[in-house]
């Protein structure tokens, strides 16, 4: 008995004993940071620790408009992105599975843009978004189009599409400033290799069989997709979609690099939360404060994914 | 129901040929089974006739239509795969209700088919579990299921048993023959398991490199296999061959060979000629353990291993240089390394052309 009782506690030491050099760096770089963080901002942290505040930085973050302006530049950019991203990998990756010769190449140069420096690419794609010297413009100018701001466009895409017919649009139906879609095309095309490459691995372990049953069944091309690609693919779908709503809502380097980030973009238009938190902690130094604001954005990153986790996971179907 | 008619039907994948210009009717109601070694055009040529390959040259004919150009789903056939091929992410229910579903049959209607076909199948309580949720054998009616609910032209069936472990394989075959015989079906069952074709078929057709080589009724097959390849693939263990030449004896044409000097029956004798090469084929139970009386037909031979199978034993021999199995009783007293002297049934001798392999009687 008591020997029986010794095993199964060796047995299960050494599985604790696997676990612990993973569970040691998360604690190190994930837990710890994280309670430190909510450490923090209790306090009118500046330079160095200040008083403790209590809740007090959450009461201001919620009472700021900036915050929830930026949270609404968040919302945007994700609303852009995750769709975005979601339907043209899938479109893509079902496209170049259908290509027996050269996929290889194919998967390679979508590849690319991922595993070039976000910097690097940001750099040149301002170049491209360039009001003056920008091949956009030049590209609309052949089309007989009028230049655009780009980058440095305040005004909402909608407003400005609009706008061009000639009908005024009210203000909060703006829609997401030019200068914020014009970084969303850059992180869609930056993150989209990756999300195809995913997809492609997806599309490759769905059984040939299974489309030869429903082919013999009496499905055609459009029945196919629907009803076999798309629920085997369903695992995932959804985790490219959980990664992408993470990437989106922790987006930084891009949004930095290709707009003024002292002042958020043309008139604060691309100043996301993560950016807002930046700014706070090494702009303004309110450490405790940006603190605050990062715990408030982890908690609806993790109420976003729980909820993805509640609504979409059971739709999906593990094989 | 309909019959099916492979018009010289060949694929080629490449420079490989798989199936070389196969010509096959299968009648009206009729069980057939194609079978073969692994790789060889078997399952090509069943996917041929589904309209999931398209044949190099040939024509397939379903009933009295001529089908290459038409779409799988516009064939009206039905295939039972190998691995089940359930969808995952559906109920049996729907995966069973998915073929009439995509012919845009009413609900009423879809919901009474499958439950009929599910009784027939005794599945009916397995109706709301997806298929992660079955037993082989469970997946493997669904699969039959699903075949049978909307009642195709033809059923193809690629090696639907092989998934089973032993004793189920054997109970299903015979389940499935009988559910073929009350639905009236046409059948083409394609497997590697020479047994499996033995039973259930009503007539066989073998296939070697994509040539088909034989077809015909499964004790024709047995008794007189069309070629040497026929006669080694069937039964187990298969026909014993002993090469040899035909030679002119006293009282007629006699098989000379490692074994001995044998004198054919007249029926035999009448198929050679003297001097011919050739190759006797003969089936385990055909050998026995010579007694004083048998006079035709004997050999020395030395036993290498006795295989003890309860109903019976298997005798393998080594004699002039040839090896051979015998099937006796199971009260044969023969130890291993035994010499004894063994008979042919020289009646039941088959012998083929020693260059081609064809049977020459």
């Amino acid at each position: 008995m008591l020997s029986a009782v010794r095993t199964r506690l060796a047995r299960q030491g050494t599985s604790y004993l696997y676990l612990l050099p993973a569970f040691a760096v998360l604690l190190a770089f994930h837990f710890l940071p994280l309670l430190y963080a909510f450490y923090v901002s209790l306090f009118n942290w500046r330079i160095r620790q200040g008083p403790f505040l209590g809740l007090q930085n959450y009461a201001d973050i919620l009472t700021d408009p900036d915050f929830w302006d930026s949270l609404k530049v968040t919302f945007y950019f994700a609303a852009g992105v995750i769709p975005t991203t979601l339907v043209l990998s899938f479109l893509i990756a079902y496209a170049l599975f259908r290509v027996t010769r050269g996929r290889a190449v194919y998967r390679l140069v979508y590849f690319l843009p991922y595993v070039t420096a976000t910097v690097a690419v940001a750099l040149v794609w301002r170049w491209i978004f360039h009001a003056q010297y920008g091949v956009l413009n030049w590209m609309l100018g052949f089309a007989g189009l009028p230049p655009q701001q780009w980058l440095l466009e305040p005004r909402g895409v909608v407003e400005l599409a609009l706008g061009a017919a000639g009908v005024a649009v009210p203000e909060w139906a703006a829609g997401p400033s030019l200068a914020l879609v014009s970084i969303i095309i850059f992180t869609v095309w930056h993150g989209l290799g990756f999300a195809i490459v995913v997809m492609l691995a997806g599309l490759s372990n769905i059984p040939s069989e299974l489309y030869d049953a429903a082919k013999v069944d009496g499905a055609g091309e459009w029945s196919l997709l629907r009803h076999v690609t798309i629920p085997m693919m369903s695992p995932t779908l959804f985790f490219v979609s959980v990664v992408s709503t993470i990437g989106a809502f922790q987006s930084f380097n891009s949004i930095y690099v290709m707009t003024d980030p002292a002042h958020g973009g043309p008139l604060g238009t691309t100043r996301n939360a993560t950016m807002y938190i930046f700014l706070n902690f090494f702009e303004f130094t309110k450490l405790g404060y940006a603190s605050a604001a990062a715990f408030i954005l982890f908690l609806i990153i993790m109420g976003l994914t729980l909820f993805q986790m509640r609504v979409l996971g059971p739709r999906v179907h593990y094989q | 129901m309909a019959r099916l008619v492979l018009n010289a039907v060949t694929k080629q994948f490449g420079a490989v040929t798989a199936v070389a210009g196969v010509s096959l009717e299968v009648a009206d109601r009729e069980f057939l089974v194609l079978v073969g070694p692994s790789g060889c055009g078997k399952t090509t040529l069943l996917r041929m006739i589904a309209g999931l390959e398209e044949p190099t040259a040939g024509d397939i004919l379903i009933g009295d239509r001529r089908v290459n150009d038409v779409a799988s789903r516009d064939r009206d056939v039905a295939v039972v795969f190998q691995n089940y091929a359930l969808y995952p992410h559906m109920t049996v229910f729907d995966n069973m209700a998915f073929p009439l579903k995509m012919r845009h049959v009413d609900r009423p209607s879809i919901v009474r088919q499958v439950q009929e076909a599910a009784d027939l199948l005794s599945i009916g309580h397995l109706l709301k579990r997806r298929p992660r949720e079955l037993s082989g054998g469970e997946r493997q009616r669904v699969a039959l299921g699903r075949a049978i609910v909307r009642q195709p032209q033809v059923f193809l069936m690629d090696e639907p048993l092989s998934n089973l472990d032993a004793k189920l394989r054997v109970q299903t075959r015979t389940e499935l023959v009988k559910l073929q015989r009350r639905l009236g079906a046409t059948v083409v069952y394609v497997t590697h398991d020479q047994s499996e074709a033995m039973t259930m078929a009503d007539r066989i057709a073998v296939l070697d490199h994509g040539v088909l080589q034989q077809v015909a009724s499964p004790d024709t097959i047995y008794a007189h296999p069309a070629n040497t390849f026929v006669g080694g693939f069937f039964g187990t263990p298969g026909m014993n061959f002993c090469a040899g030449r035909i030679v002119a004896g006293e009282g007629g044409r006699v098989f000379e060979s490692a074994l001995g000097r044998w004198l054919l029956p007249a029926a035999l004798a009448a198929a050679v000629e003297s001097g011919q090469e050739v190759v006797a084929g003969l089936r385990p139970e055909h050998l026995a353990l010579a007694t004083a009386a048998d006079v035709t037909g004997r050999f020395e031979a030395t036993v290498d291993l006795v295989e003890t199978l309860g109903s019976e034993k298997l005798l393998h021999l080594s004699a002039g240089g040839e090896t051979l199995v015998a099937r006796v009783g199971p009260d044969t007293a023969v130890r291993n390394g035994a010499s004894i002297t063994c008979t042919a049934d020289l009646s039941r001798l088959q012998l083929f052309d020693a260059t081609t392999g064809d049977a020459l009687c």
